[in-house]
């Protein structure tokens, strides 16, 4: 099978653990790895893995652009911003996971399909990845006048960029359940726990929906095949417990685990946002590579 | 304004929102801050009770816009200044700009003990905003005195004019107050302050150890308006002070009459040690989840000791009341199990 080629950029955890997912992905190619800082461990595994690094920046990729056709975006929202303006003048497509919301909000199982030729993508938060299907799950069945979400992360898996701009967090993820999770609206809160040993990442979501008379049964069964489609591609995604329905009021508690690929398996918020980024990159590629055929 | 050794700020009307389940009026509110500006009180801190956009159903809703509260607050007083609480993680920058344009000049801005440098983009906004700020750190009692310092002179670098050790829960012993007041002190340049709950009934000897050791910001709630048991109640604190020769230049006749005649009469019911405030301080629970573990104890049909004992036990941080039914479904099923 023809494979998509990609690259990643930025060599800090979150590109690392991707360089890792990569490797497991039968659709995308990697090719190359692009840090500036040599002595950084993402550039130095990439090298033993065998792919092309890059400790210059985009400017050395630039040089060798036929390298890869998508690039995920690991760094920061200001370095993307340059980013995805270098990228977009020669025809790359980019993958953002930093908050710079440059491109369009996308949750893979909510409206991947819709932004398939998109030049720049981004993935919102990781709060946003991990409970906005469940908004999106409830919308579908009902008005969702309020939907009100907690993100609670280990201390340790929240670095030094999402604590100098925790606001960031708190408007995105707002901004995402209201245009993609479609409730009229939205609320975000993130809580830092620095428990030994680490905690999981946990979500609660709280929807208020329109009407005194709500289908639980519905209501509770688009929420399981929401849940069921993230598990696609985030296997360590669950419900801690059965939708909880009380009056017009529908509480979901959520656990996301990660895979452990580079990353630790409590920084399941990161592992989310990996995992997404990586899912929307094989849909990409499997939809261009249908088009040339 | 009368001479001050100790600078007062009362809480009542930001964590007393927790007591009343964040229903105050803005005819409570004008009332109870007028008799407080009259009282001479210096600072008034007005919010819902987990600060600036706490109104969720995390938390609770407001019943009225705390904008509106902020407003009809600064309105009323003459020299009394308005403070506000924030928490980063639920409000933002962009509360704190409204806030202060509607008259609010002292910016509190809490973490979790170990969490400081989430507050460094709102404590340089508040210093922006030409607002007094101050770098609250809770839970206090949840970390080594060496981190506590390590903290506190990260809210310092941020530009904090002044460091709070926030008693969250009730549960800091005196020694321990003295221990990490004197630490600031050696370490710190900038006003120590401390922030009590009566939950161990141990707030006034706290805030006096920690006083004695140079902490020269204090929080008090009037007639015990706070969370859990309530914080240092402000008219007993001040005739304390007032006996121990300490100024804080406030009208302890005034103070007893707003607490008697306007702080009773919002409290539901008289603030007191009950079993459950008492666990929050014995398990070192955030004073915030008394009413909320009530509720859910009924609703679940365990006892609200059990649950909050087991929060106690995972460490659970402030913010974090989703837990708390997340805990209590866990204890039924649990219970049902062994049966």
């Amino acid at each position: 099978m023809t494979k998509m080629k990609v690259g990643i950029i930025g060599s800090g955890n979150i590109g690392t653990d991707l360089m890792l997912k990569l490797q497991q992905t039968d659709v995308l190619e990697l090719t190359a790895m692009i840090g500036i800082d040599p002595e950084s461990d993402g550039l130095k595994r990439a090298k033993e893995l065998g792919y092309k690094t890059f400790d210059n920046g985009i400017e050395g990729f630039m040089e060798q652009p036929e390298l890869a056709d998508i690039l995920f975006d690991a760094t920061s929202a200001k370095a993307h911003a340059y980013h995805s303006k270098v990228l977009r003048d020669v025809g790359k497509k980019v993958l953002d996971l930093t908050p710079a919301a440059i491109g369009p909000f996308v949750v893979p199982p909510v409206n991947l399909g819709e932004h398939m030729d998109e030049k720049n993508i981004n993935m919102i938060t990781c709060g946003g990845q991990a409970t906005i299907p469940v908004v999106k799950a409830v919308s579908n069945i009902c008005t969702v006048e309020y939907a009100e979400i907690v993100a609670t992360i280990s201390s340790k898996s929240a670095g030094p960029g999402t604590r100098a701009n925790i606001d960031e967090f708190t408007e995105t993820t707002s901004r995402g359940i209201e245009e993609i999770g479609g409730a009229k609206k939205g609320k975000a809160i993130i809580i830092l726990n620095p428990a030994e040993p680490p905690i999981l990442m946990r979500d609660t979501v709280y929807c208020l929906v329109e009407g005194a008379a709500m289908d639980e049964k519905a209501v509770k069964q688009s929420i399981q095949d929401m849940v069921a489609a993230v598990q696609q591609y985030v296997p360590g995604y669950r419900m801690r417990t059965e939708p909880i329905i009380d009056g017009n009021k529908v509480t979901v508690f959520l656990e996301v685990e990660g895979a452990g690929d580079y990353l630790p398996k409590y920084s399941g918020n990161l592992d989310i946002m990996t995992s997404s980024a990586v899912k929307v990159a094989e849909e990409m590629a499997k939809h261009q590579l249908k088009q040339k055929v | 304004m009368a001479e001050q050794d100790v600078i007062i700020t009362e809480v009542a009307l930001r964590d007393g929102s927790h007591a009343i389940g964040h229903q105050f009026t803005v005819d409570q509110v004008v009332q109870l801050s007028k008799a407080l500006d009259d009282a001479n009180v210096p600072y008034i801190e007005v919010a819902h009770g987990d600060g600036l956009a706490g109104s969720s159903l995390q938390y609770g809703l407001s019943k009225t816009d705390e904008m509106a509260l902020i407003e009809a607050a600064a309105s009323v007083c003459n020299n009394a200044k308005i403070a506000v609480l924030l928490l980063p993680g639920i409000g933002t920058v962009q509360e704190l700009k409204q806030a202060a344009n509607i008259g609010a000049e002292m910016a509190r801005v809490a973490t979790h003990v170990t969490e400081a440098d989430v507050s460094s983009q709102h404590i340089a906004m508040a210093k922006d905003l030409g607002m007094e700020t101050v770098g609250f750190l809770m839970m206090a009692h949840m970390a080594p005195v060496k981190k506590l310092v390590e903290q506190a002179k990260l809210m310092e670098s941020y530009g904090a004019d002044t460091v709070y050790v926030v008693d969250s829960a009730g549960a800091l012993l005196p020694h321990e107050v003295k221990a990490r007041i004197r630490a600031l002190r050696e370490n710190l340049q900038i006003n120590i302050g401390f922030h009590g709950h009566n939950n161990l009934s141990l707030a006034m000897a706290n805030t006096l150890a920690a006083i004695e050791e140079g902490a020269t910001r204090i929080d008090g709630s009037v007639r015990c308006l706070g969370a859990g048991a309530g914080n240092t109640q402000t008219e007993v604190l001040v005739s304390v002070l007032d006996r121990l020769g300490i100024k804080t230049g406030i009208d302890l006749y005034k103070m007893m009459d707003l607490s008697e005649d306007i702080a009773a009469q919002i409290l539901q019911k008289p603030q007191e040690i009950t079993k459950d405030s008492l666990v929050l301080g014995y398990a070192g629970v955030y004073s915030s989840f008394l009413l909320h573990a009530q509720k859910a104890a009924k609703q679940f049909g365990v006892d609200s000791r059990d649950i909050l004992i087991e929060l106690g036990k995972r460490r659970v941080v402030g913010g974090q009341e989703d837990m708390i039914v997340d805990v209590a479904a866990e204890i039924v099923k649990k219970n049902t199990a062994v049966m």
